[in-house]
């Protein structure tokens, strides 16, 4: 029932490509990023609605039904999930991609008369189980179901080169004798790696690990077309694969670091290590009244803004805040870290929710030099974005990242919950100067009272 | 499509994938990597193909897991995308007097 010839087949999935294309290329400007989204999932529509009429496919039924399924459960919690948790959501589907191509490949090594077709299967069976594995890593460690601490043990680096050594030969095994055995083996192994590779990836560091992850998929989504024969996977795969690589280099430059110091940092032990003691230093507790005031009389206050900003949902109330002060005739600016939050560009996305206009909105580079002229910097929820041993201290684990100087500010007051070191699991020793003073609580309700206070000076 | 012809769309496609995001500001780096998430959910297009030839259930059992999965990828990512941006847009026109009313919302 192939209603389609091979040319037009060929010419639709050339369409899509070309979609795909043009989707990158929108999402990396603001004004046309939504726009770009759209093309791509018109490119996929095509893509979809050809290989249904252009292939001969038994169990039609089935496999719409199994669409529905998908749509189902992806479509309502990717629409109503908290944009807080956006990051962890990223990572599933990534990892759920990664199992789907290590699926297609296995069931492909029946078909598999040639040895050169089986490389590209064992290829996209490790590759996509490592994603799978590894973002469900990530989730795990996102959602804090386990520690967002590097995890590392004694011998780790000997078991991971087990575990690789066991996939080549693992792998050399099903291209010489195509044993369906051996590939499920591998598949255990692949899934193994994944696990084992992001274990030891530490708090700060998961972002860039998610991004490394969606290049995988990419790669593996384009043997599996190589696999199947598909120009279209391969096109789309390759793409991910390649723009997903300079993302990963992008972001590990925003934050200071090299990928391959973030894979492998853990492994060469010391650096990660981070002190978990809280200290007993003495720090200057202040009341939101105390806040107010300082806030008040200010001329020029910025605001920056971290994950427990969002995790409280208090972006809403920051931004009332912001108007507030700006009512009082005082100039406030919003820093953002370019990872402030879970993942780069986060904060933005966050604060955008909130209606906070985007010239309010300074980038690290931009506003770092102006600290040393604010009357006080406000720092909601965020803490190794601000944490000086990024600067001074080389034996911390965020060593190099850049900062903001907020140091520099002649009033500095954090909003914290608790003396809980961030989410890179070191103490910021900003917060025992004496410049320094302190409001626990929750980041919204500490705002809102700071607000009432502000209102009522 | 034989292999060579293959490996040369396979080694552009890289070239193409390196010049499509080689310009890109912090900002839109959680976006773009979320559109990009999206796009490899076309391995759906695989995940058909194989569940359209399987005659054995277990493979067609597999195959069609590997449809789901295949297609929460591809629309979960496309959805979550299309809200990531929704706020950028919004923002544009939004005064931050609108701040007010919204507050609490989601």
């Amino acid at each position: 029932m192939s209603l389609l010839d091979p040319v037009w087949t060929s010419l639709l999935y050339l369409a899509a490509a070309i979609c795909f294309i043009l989707a990158l290329r929108r999402l990396s400007s603001p004004r046309t990023a939504r726009r770009g989204n759209l093309v791509g999932a018109l490119g996929a529509l095509i893509a979809v609605v050809t290989v249904f009429l252009s292939s001969r496919l038994e169990n039609i039924p089935w496999i719409l039904a199994a669409i529905a399924v998908g749509s189902a459960v992806a479509a309502p919690v990717a629409r109503r999930v908290n944009m807080t948790q956006m990051p962890q959501l990223v990572a599933l589907f990534n990892g759920v991609g990664g199992g789907a191509a290590a699926l297609v490949a296995l069931l492909e090594l029946g078909h598999a008369d040639n040895p050169w077709v089986r490389v590209a299967i064992v290829f996209t069976l490790l590759v996509g189980a490592v994603s799978f594995a590894g973002s469900g890593v990530t989730f795990a460690k996102l959602q804090e179901l386990m520690t967002t601490r590097p995890v590392v043990f004694p011998g780790l680096p000997v078991v991971m080169g087990l575990v690789l050594l066991a996939a080549v030969a693992a792998g050399v095994a099903v291209v010489l004798t195509g044993s369906l055995l051996l590939a499920v083996l591998l598949l255990l192994l692949g899934l193994a790696a994944g696990v084992l590779l992001v274990l030891p990836v530490g708090g700060a560091d998961v972002p860039i690990v998610i991004s490394l992850l969606n290049a995988f998929t990419g790669l593996a989504v384009a043997a599996s077309g190589l696999v199947l024969g598909n120009v279209l996977l391969v096109v789309a795969g390759t793409l991910v694969g390649a723009s997903g690589t300079i993302l990963t280099r992008a972001m590990a430059a925003a934050m200071g670091r090299s990928v391959a110091g973030i894979l492998f940092g853990a492994f060469r032990g010391g650096s990660t290590a981070g002190s978990t003691a809280v200290s007993e230093r003495p720090v200057r507790s202040s009341s939101a009244e105390d806040v107010a005031v300082l806030l008040g009389y200010a001329q020029r206050v910025i605001i920056v803004p971290g994950y427990g900003l969002a995790v409280a949902q208090g972006q809403h109330t920051a931004a009332e805040l912001a108007l507030a002060l700006e009512a009082r005739g005082i100039e406030v600016d919003f820093a953002i870290h370019p990872v402030a939050g879970r993942m780069p560009g986060h904060m933005n996305v966050l604060l955008a929710e909130a209606n906070v206009p985007y010239e309010s909105l300074k980038e690290m580079g931009e506003i770092n030099a102006e600290f040393k002229t604010t009357d006080v910097a406000l720092v909601v929820g965020a803490n190794d974005v601000v944490n000086p041993a990024a600067k001074t201290s080389s034996g911390s684990p965020i060593y190099g990242m850049p900062i903001l100087e907020v140091a520099e500010a002649r009033q500095v007051v954090f909003l914290k919950r608790s003396m809980r070191p961030g989410f890179a699991g070191i103490e910021n020793d900003l917060l025992y100067e004496p410049q320094t003073s302190l409001l626990f609580g929750d980041a919204k309700d500490s705002l809102a009272q700071v607000l009432g206070a502000v209102k009522a000076l | 499509m034989d292999g060579i012809a293959l490996l040369t769309v396979t080694v552009l496609a890289v070239f193409v994938g390196f010049e499509v995001v080689s310009k890109v500001s912090s900002t839109l780096h959680t976006p773009l990597m979320s559109g990009a998430n999206a796009i490899h959910g076309i391995i759906l297009v695989g995940a058909i193909i194989v569940a359209g030839q399987a005659a054995d259930p277990w493979v067609l059992a597999v195959a069609l897991l590997a449809v789901v999965l295949a297609t929460a990828n591809l629309v979960g990512g496309f959805v979550v995308t299309d809200r990531m941006l929704h706020m950028f847009h919004a923002r544009k026109d939004a005064a931050r007097t609108a701040a007010g009313p919204k507050a609490g919302g989601k």
